[in-house]
């Protein structure tokens, strides 16, 4: 997927770990946005308000 | 007609982030657990073992870092005793790595994990589940921990715990907690914690947190936050040594983690809701479960009846559902009957 694991040895291996931090990162940010913009809404829904 | 993004079905990739949204929730509400549930699915999908290996572990780093980021801010984290953690840790993923391309050479590297796995689902399956049903007190991660003084927490150091602490083998060291704590026994815990994770393919938290604090005597929330920042650092390593071999595959790691993600914050808000006892039981028959699944599958491959591989699948994934199922009842149960004033908006 991407073509990074045809990146082997240690640089393929820092920039394939370095794309699931980014991942990581970006998915903590932007669930984390989701979560504050959608979060009291859902959260008012499922009590039936 | 097989839809595909970057050569990769998205029936496939849709699949890995169901089991990523049920992983992440089990993740983020017991703070154990899921992950090693990655493993023995791969294993049981056809994945050769160091891929399945090797992705779980990729998979484990990057939900180990939002995990962290969360748990970041709670002061939680005792930077010492994490970095000598990582010292044994990465010398026992050394070790646990070489073990299993040796035994991928003599070609027992499948059959050895899988009892491995069945081994340890089992065995903590019923410890957790036993705990629970005689006291509901001491099989997991409390959530009440979290919010607990350190302190408060050193009050509760088990009896062992205690009794290894009284063997002062220098060089002694504190930690977080008023303790003092052997050198040696801290770097004993990382090596066999760190043995299993790159043997295994775990982040080895199910195992190391709970040695933390029954075999060190590390307050509770002290060893979650310290756990959590050395599996970042043992996962990311792990997955660095698998991936210069080319067995880390992003087609499972991306799709999973982008599913874990959203559903550790929903288990992380739903700990806020539900209490853990009410649901503890579950995560062992879980465990239980995805022993049992991992057994079926070595019994379908030793009398060959491939259709044991389904039967195992479904397991694994009914056990996830079951008890991800649960938590999002119970929680929708607990939100309904709290006054509005009282719900909490985010678990953050």
């Amino acid at each position: 997927m991407f073509g990074l694991e045809a990146a082997a040895g240690p640089t393929g291996a820092a920039i394939l770990i370095g794309a699931v931090l980014v991942e990581a990162l970006v998915l903590y940010v932007g669930y984390g946005l989701l979560e504050s913009a959608l979060g009291p809404k859902i959260a008012r829904m499922l009590r039936g308000e | 007609m097989i839809v595909e993004i970057l050569g990769v079905a998205v029936s496939l990739l849709g699949m890995f982030a169901g089991f990523g949204v049920l992983i992440g929730l089990l993740f983020g509400f017991f703070g154990m657990g899921g992950s090693f549930l990655v493993t023995p699915a791969l294993l049981v999908m056809g994945y050769k073992t160091d891929v399945a290996v090797a992705s779980g572990l990729a998979f484990v780093f990057g939900t180990s870092v939002i995990a962290t980021l969360k748990h970041r801010d709670l002061g939680q984290v005792d930077y010492k005793l994490g970095v000598l953690m990582i010292a044994g840790t990465t010398a026992g993923i050394e070790v646990g790595k070489f073990g299993l391309h040796w035994l991928q050479d003599i070609g027992l590297a499948n059959t050895v994990v899988s009892v491995a796995y069945v081994a340890l689902l089992g065995g903590i399956g019923v410890f957790i589940t036993y705990n629970a049903l005689k006291s509901g007190d001491s099989g997991g991660v409390d959530h009440d921990a979290e919010g607990m003084d350190a302190e408060e927490a050193a009050e509760d150091i088990p009896d062992i715990a205690k009794k290894i602490q009284s063997y002062r083998i220098p060089p002694m060291m504190s930690i977080k907690g008023g303790l003092t704590v052997s050198l040696w026994m801290i770097l004993g815990v990382a090596f066999a914690t760190g043995l299993l994770s790159g043997f295994l393919g775990v982040g080895g938290g199910f195992i190391r947190m709970p040695a933390l604090f029954y075999l060190i005597g590390v307050p509770v929330p002290v060893a979650v936050g310290t756990d959590l920042f050395e599996i970042v650092f043992s996962g990311g390593i792990g997955s660095f040594l698998y991936a210069m071999d080319g067995a880390v595959d992003l087609a499972i790691v991306v799709p999973l983690l982008a599913g874990s993600a959203l559903g550790a914050r929903l288990g992380a808000a739903a700990t806020s809701l539900v209490e853990e006892d009410d649901i503890k039981v579950y995560f062992g028959v879980m465990l239980l479960l995805g022993s049992v699944a991992v057994a079926v599958r070595e019994i379908g491959g030793a009398i060959e009846m491939p259709v044991l591989n389904t039967v195992s699948l479904a397991i694994i994934v009914g056990a996830a559902m079951l008890v991800s199922g649960a938590v999002v009842v119970n929680s929708i149960r607990e939100l309904r009957s709290q006054p509005p004033t009282a719900a909490p908006q985010s678990a953050d």
